[in-house]
């Protein structure tokens, strides 16, 4: 055998396992496998590569895109992330680890769980935190479900216009096969219309509503009087959300909102070309037992030590089968213990930092583009953060090509013909001024 | 390990900062300027730490973990292989890192998808790869999506009951159920097989498919696999491979040549990523020629997760065209090895050869007598923590009521696996003479048996709660 880094066997090995196991070929222990099911063919894969070639072809690769400037926003946010995660969150005994079912020697991977839990818990104003989710949109679509499971009789789900296209697309693929009817609440000067919500509510069926604290223009909703709308006709709501941003908006509790829902990448995780992020899922206390996905809680061990394990486990598909409140079983975990170590670096004040940065750096980017004459307002006066949408009035292709050659990637084009840009606290003003003066 | 009981939120305090930020611009507004109206009540309660506490604390909690750097684990249809090490490091490289989801020209980027889709075409005998899924459930999930798109293309749309096996993964019917398919159970025979005739009446015009897990959960290669997949394309059905346990056929066999229309492979299982306490996975599903225009479901937010995908190709680049053909073949030596070593101490319900895990159903003696109650599946596994090994996977299959699900991969040296029969054997020995030493276990753990059904009575699940 010629040998390979990952395989520990030698001839030898190989020679005496077999013996042991009284057959005389790796071909017997296939025995049982029908002849036409071996496959006879070769790979059709590259020879095997030494490691150095494997590090110089993906720096090759990885030489080929573009290194840009990141002015776009759209569901993934550029912040920046502390040397200390990639040095923690790389730790063997985090990454390598399995899943926490043995709590006596898991209980690195259950404290921090159960801390993220707890920071989810405080940046929503929710009573309980699942383990977390694969992504926002997924959180989302299991909002969907949850609702209408608990609904019961009820099986439909209104979701705002406003909401991002690939979280009302996610959501659609569930609700399709899931037999739920999706209604979408019109927009209304870019925000979620309380009168389409009421309209909707009243044609009846209805389980509950998603809507978005900050929207797809980037715009901060005001959701004042929905909750009420939907609990008198017995219908919850979800709100989705940007966690950075909760460290100043008000929360979906404030809201009066029973499921809070979004995309943990926002906290210090890399853009990644979309993943792995971290979906979170949190709701009041009232709906805990429907929630999805793991939940770690606090006990105590035989000699009254404090202890954390899986619980409430009835609800999961490992238990409960085709009867569980979902199919979740592997989440995001690694990328949970990400957020709660960026959340304890950051703690409240540089949350609030990370806010007025962004603030004041995006309404910067708005007044100067402004300014240029080839935009113009579109929901002026609407508040937002650190992302906002104007009308362009030269092709939108023209504008990015220039933002593209100038080393920036910006000026995203929405479903409704407007642009959309992000500025977030990596972005200084140098860079805001260059980027103006590309175009 | 040893035990350390703080939480981040009790080393905090107030005037500590583990961040450092460019100064907010001292006369312009802030988010103070946001209407009050949409502004929260209060900060919210984060912990306030140095850098240093940050690092001490879950450098801390991660010496109470167990991973596959520290040592084995069985651990039955899980496929815990080594996660080398060059992988994170491709993962890590910036000019990937840096890259917004929406981005549209990133050659670099599209050739690994391409490079994957090829390498796991050719690995499995199908056609092209869907990466949006994020874990294998999402796998499962999306690769039942296809299978109702290509019925609901035909009119065909009362296919909506989906056959699994009394052996499979609970993700399974929960999968199915999630996907609004009746779930209809066939059975096991005697040698641990779907029951070929007990499948036959299943058969009807209202059935989408069977999800089939090959080697089963008991180890065991479905043989009759050609006849089940004719049964089941002749009723108009299609044949999903739940590929969690694919480990043990890299290299040797391909779901593809066995019939099967759709699958998922686990990346963080079969190729080489790390299972991260949890996830991020990575559940790619792949399809037969026809099922292609169907491979668009849209089931997460981006493009899957792409750092996962980018450490599964460097080791598909790493393993190459021939040691690929050794993967499963390892895996499956020292499954068998393990069997053969321990079945005179460990019932084995169903003698035969297994692929790359098994299934014992409890101690053979488990010291049971005269006021003493023996040593159950349970008391094993946390027995075996004492010794430096992670547990098996326990109370699974169903089909037995003391199942121990073995799974060694072919990472795992014969020293490894040759310490860990002598401690197998140890422990029978142990309950034989005194399953007390059992019951007890684990004893050298930083926690001892925890009270799980306090938690689940009177739930603890932030800080705020206790």
């Amino acid at each position: 055998m010629a040998g390979f880094q990952y395989f520990p066997h030698t001839d030898e090995d190989i020679r005496a396992m077999l013996d042991r196991i009284g057959v005389k070929s790796f071909d017997d222990l296939y025995a049982d496998v029908p002849a036409d099911c071996l496959y006879q063919g070769e790979y059709d894969l590259p020879d095997a590569m030494t490691e150095q070639q494997v590090r110089d072809y993906f720096e090759g690769l990885a030489s080929k895109n573009p290194r840009l400037k990141v002015f776009a926003g759209a569901g993934a946010y550029d912040h920046y992330t502390p040397a200390v995660i990639p040095y923690i969150t790389q730790r063997s005994e985090f990454i390598t680890a399995y899943t926490p079912y043995q709590c006596e020697i898991s209980q690195g991977t259950l404290r921090y769980i159960f801390e993220y839990q707890s920071m989810i818990c405080t940046l929503t104003g929710m009573d309980v935190s699942n383990a977390s989710m694969y992504d926002g949109p997924t959180a989302a679509a299991e909002s969907m479900r949850m609702m209408v499971a608990q609904a019961k009789k009820k099986n439909t789900v209104l979701v705002s216009n406003t909401l991002l296209p690939q979280v009302r697309g996610v959501i659609a693929t569930y609700a399709k096969y899931a037999g739920i009817t999706i209604k979408e609440i019109e927009a209304e000067n870019g925000q979620t219309s309380k009168a389409s919500l009421e309209a909707l509510i009243s044609e009846g069926d209805v389980a509950g509503a998603i809507v978005p604290s900050i929207n797809r223009f980037g715009i901060i909703e005001n959701l004042d009087g929905m909750a009420d709308a939907l609990h008198a006709d017995k219908a919850l709501m979800t709100v989705y959300c940007d966690p950075s941003a909760l460290a100043v908006l008000k929360t979906p509790a404030e809201w009066g909102a029973d499921i809070a829902v979004g995309d943990g990448q926002p906290l210090g995780i890399p853009l990644c070309y979309g993943g792995p992020y971290v979906g979170f899922m949190a709701c009041t206390k009232e709906y805990m037992r429907k929630l999805p996905g793991r939940i770690v809680g606090e006990t105590r061990d035989k000699e009254g030590r404090r202890a954390f394990v899986l619980t409430l486990q009835a609800r999961e598909q490992h238990i409960r089968r085709e009867k569980a409140t979902s199919n979740i079983c592997s989440n995001e975990s690694l990328m949970a213990l990400w957020v709660t170590v960026y959340l304890s670096l950051m703690g409240p004040e540089g949350m609030k930092q990370v806010n007025d940065l962004c603030y004041q750096r995006a309404h910067y980017l708005y007044a100067r583009l402004l300014e240029t004459g080839k935009f113009q307002e579109v929901f002026s006066g609407a508040p937002f953060l650190k992302e906002f949408v104007l009308k362009p009035l030269v092709p939108v292709a023209e504008l990015q090509k220039r933002l593209a050659d100038a080393g920036f990637f910006g000026a995203l084009e929405t479903d409704d013909g407007y642009v959309s840009f992000c500025v977030t606290e990596k972005r200084s003003y140098e860079d805001i001024d260059e980027l103006v003066k590309a175009l | 390990m040893k035990y350390y009981d703080k939480l981040i939120f009790e080393i905090s305090k107030p005037g500590r900062r583990g961040y450092s930020l460019p100064e907010p611009c001292s006369k312009c507004q802030g988010a103070d300027a946001i209407p009050a109206t949409l502004r929260r009540d209060k900060a919210p309660e984060l912990p306030q730490v140095s850098e240093p506490d940050v690092v001490r604390h879950y450098t801390n909690l991660s010496q109470m973990n167990f991973g596959v750097d520290t040592g084995f684990y069985p651990l039955g249809s899980c496929t815990m292989k080594y996660n080398p090490k060059i992988n994170e490091e491709i993962a890590a490289m910036p000019a990937f890192g840096g890259i917004h989801p929406l981005q549209k020209d990133v050659p670099g980027v599209d050739a690994v998808y391409e490079g994957m889709d090829k390498a796991l075409a050719a690995i499995t005998g199908m056609k092209h790869f869907t990466f949006k899924p994020c874990a294998g459930a999402h796998g499962e999930l999306t690769g039942l999506m296809i299978i109702r798109e290509y019925h609901m293309s035909r009119g065909d749309t009362k296919r909506t009951r989906i056959i699994v096996p009394d052996s499979a993964h609970g993700t399974n019917p929960a999968s199915a159920a999630v996907c609004g398919l009746d779930v209809v159970v066939v059975k096991s025979n005697v040698q641990g097989l779907v029951d070929v005739e007990d499948l036959k009446p299943l058969l009807d015009d209202t059935i989408a498919g069977i999800m089939m897990t090959n080697p089963n959960t008991l180890g065991l290669f479905e043989k009759d696999i050609r006849e089940i997949a004719s049964l089941v394309h002749a009723a108009g059905g299609l044949l999903y491979y739940d590929g969690a346990n694919m480990n043990p056929l890299i290299g040797t066999v391909r779901p593809g040549d066995m019939g099967f229309d759709v699958m998922h492979l686990n990346l963080h299982k079969s190729f080489s990523t790390p299972h991260g306490g949890g996830g991020p996975g990575s559940g790619p599903v792949g399809v037969c020629e026809k099922l292609v225009p169907f491979l668009g479901v849209n089931v997460s937010g981006f493009n899957g997760n792409f750092g996962v995908i980018l450490r599964a190709y460097a080791y598909i680049l790493m393993l190459g065209r021939e040691n690929v053909k050794l993967c499963g073949k390892l895996a499956t030596l020292g499954a068998n090895y393990i069997k053969e070593s321990l079945k005179d101490l460990y019932k084995l319900p169903i003698e035969s050869v297994c692929k790359h895990e098994f299934v014992f159903d409890g101690l053979i003696n488990d010291g049971a007598r005269e006021g003493k109650e023996g040593a159950a599946t349970l008391d094993v596994a946390k027995r075996l923590l004492d010794f430096g090994y992670h547990a098996p996977t326990i109370y699974f299959p169903l089909l037995f009521h003391q199942a121990i699900m073995i799974e060694p991969t072919e990472t795992e040296s014969k020293e490894t696996i040759d310490g860990f029969i002598e401690v197998m054997r140890k422990i029978a020995a142990e309950a034989a003479q005194d399953p007390d030493i059992l019951h007890g276990a684990p004893h050298t753990t930083p926690i001892s048996r925890p009270d799980e059904t306090t938690a689940a009575r009177n739930p603890i699940l932030k800080y705020w709660d206790a």
